[in-house]
């Protein structure tokens, strides 16, 4: 657990956290590994993790009819993939893809939101982290959607 | 060129479609040589038609061939963009300041691009990879609009596999088939790992992006000092005589094209500027 721990702790997301805290919520994490091409969640299937990526690439995509895979978004070493866990309807609202041999420490959804529930500092500890990625995502994909690099004139 | 604001007729001597819309020119430079310093900008000129400011994208080693990454979106662009080998177009220049390469050495560089603004940091890279051994960590970090835009791929694959740099590409919008990043090129700013009090960061690409990215390379603990932006604006005699390109205190063509953050963050804040 101690190894787990020293990882979490060294995640930028969990930095700070206390030591204490940070033990408290441990134990819904564990390791996980995806191998490339593999999905990693589909679109309206439960959202019962978060992931903190450790190694490799994986791809947000949307499927269309006709169309095929639209990738939004690609994340990677150190980022946090997944909030639905934490909204309701618990649903993941994109296919996830693992581009590379993905490792991952996997986040239980269900266990958090009841350490959450009972630990209310740790949950707005949770929340206030989420909302950093929520804003720099939405400040990221509002630029995205300038489409910067047309030549037309917004 | 002794009056700087008389274009000379040059001839083009080579001519490459690097994607749907950008296109590389080789032109015989005037006078034989064309000594540059990788940032500078020169006019292009369609008689009859009009100049456009252009920045050098070739590499400074070479000053017998003096190279333009162009991008159609203009009379004079588009018009340049049907000349053919052995038509003449004019040139005046060099124009503007530089990156500062010096100021780098024995630092780690960050060169981020967005789009076409990769053209004018082309000759940083180069001017690196001839002096590889006086630089740390180097890594560009360039955003498209899509895979089919990126510029100067097998340039890009070759210099990392030359581990002249670490390259991170990601564009706005892709299929499936697509095996690199998806996103602004401000999320690849986490990927660097480099001391960054001592990184020199050189950023070119729409203002926007610029903005986004500086404050990411702030966020970091890259010094303000240490960022260095290419700024564009509508430069018209390229001597600080019209005031087309004002920037507040500031000409662009003149005192610009590249400055350092502290100096131009206060106008980016600034609307009408």
């Amino acid at each position: 657990m101690k190894q787990f721990l020293d990882l979490l702790a060294e995640h930028s997301f969990f930095r700070d956290l206390p030591r204490e805290d940070l033990e408290f919520i441990a134990t819904c994490g564990r390791n996980v590994a995806f191998k490339a091409g593999t999905p990693i969640a589909r679109e309206g299937d439960p959202a019962d993790a978060f992931y903190v990526i450790r190694k490799g690439r994986a791809a947000i995509e949307m499927y269309a009819p006709g169309r095929g895979s639209l990738r939004v978004q690609t994340v990677g070493e150190g980022d946090i993939l997944g909030w639905s866990w934490l909204i309701p309807p618990h649903r993941w609202v994109f296919d996830v893809r693992a581009l590379q041999d993905v490792r991952a420490i996997a986040m239980d959804g269900r266990c958090l939101r009841d350490k959450c529930d009972a630990n209310h500092e740790v949950g707005f500890q949770l929340m206030r982290r989420f909302a950093q990625i929520l804003t720099r995502r939405l400040e990221a994909t509002r630029i995205q959607l300038l489409d910067l690099y047309s030549d037309k004139v917004v | 060129m002794s009056d700087c604001l008389l274009p000379t007729m040059c001839t083009i001597t080579g001519r490459k479609q690097d994607t749907a819309d950008v296109f590389t020119l080789s032109i015989d430079p005037p006078d034989g040589e064309f000594p540059f310093e990788p940032g500078q900008f020169n006019m292009l000129y369609i008689p009859g038609v009009g100049e456009s400011a252009i920045s050098i994208s070739g590499r400074p080693a070479e000053a017998n061939k003096l190279v333009h990454t162009i991008r159609a979106v203009g009379d004079v662009t588009r018009l340049l963009g049907i000349r053919e080998t052995r038509e003449r177009i004019g040139v005046r220049g060099p124009f503007g300041t530089g990156w500062p390469i010096s100021q780098a050495a024995g630092k780690n560089v960050v060169i981020v691009a967005g789009g076409i603004g990769l053209a004018p940091l082309r000759p940083v890279i180069y001017a690196i990879a001839d002096r590889r051994d006086d630089y740390g960590d180097v890594s560009l970090l360039y955003g498209a609009r899509t895979p089919a835009d990126v510029l100067y791929r097998e340039e890009l694959l070759e210099w990392k596999r030359a581990g002249v740099l670490d390259l991170a590409v990601t564009v706005d919008a892709a299929r499936s088939d697509w095996s690199g990043d998806v996103g602004v090129v401000t999320n690849l700013v986490g990927r660097i790992h480099s001391d960054p009090a001592a990184t020199v960061a050189m950023l070119c690409g729409p203002e926007i992006m610029m903005r986004s990215t500086a404050r990411a390379l702030l966020d970091i603990g890259v010094e303000e000092a240490n960022i260095a932006v290419s700024m564009e604006r509508n430069m018209k005699c390229a001597t600080a005589f019209c005031g087309h390109c004002q920037l507040g205190p500031y000409f662009v063509c003149k005192d610009g094209p590249v400055f350092f953050y502290p100096d131009v963050a206060p106008y980016w804040q600034q609307r009408e500027f």
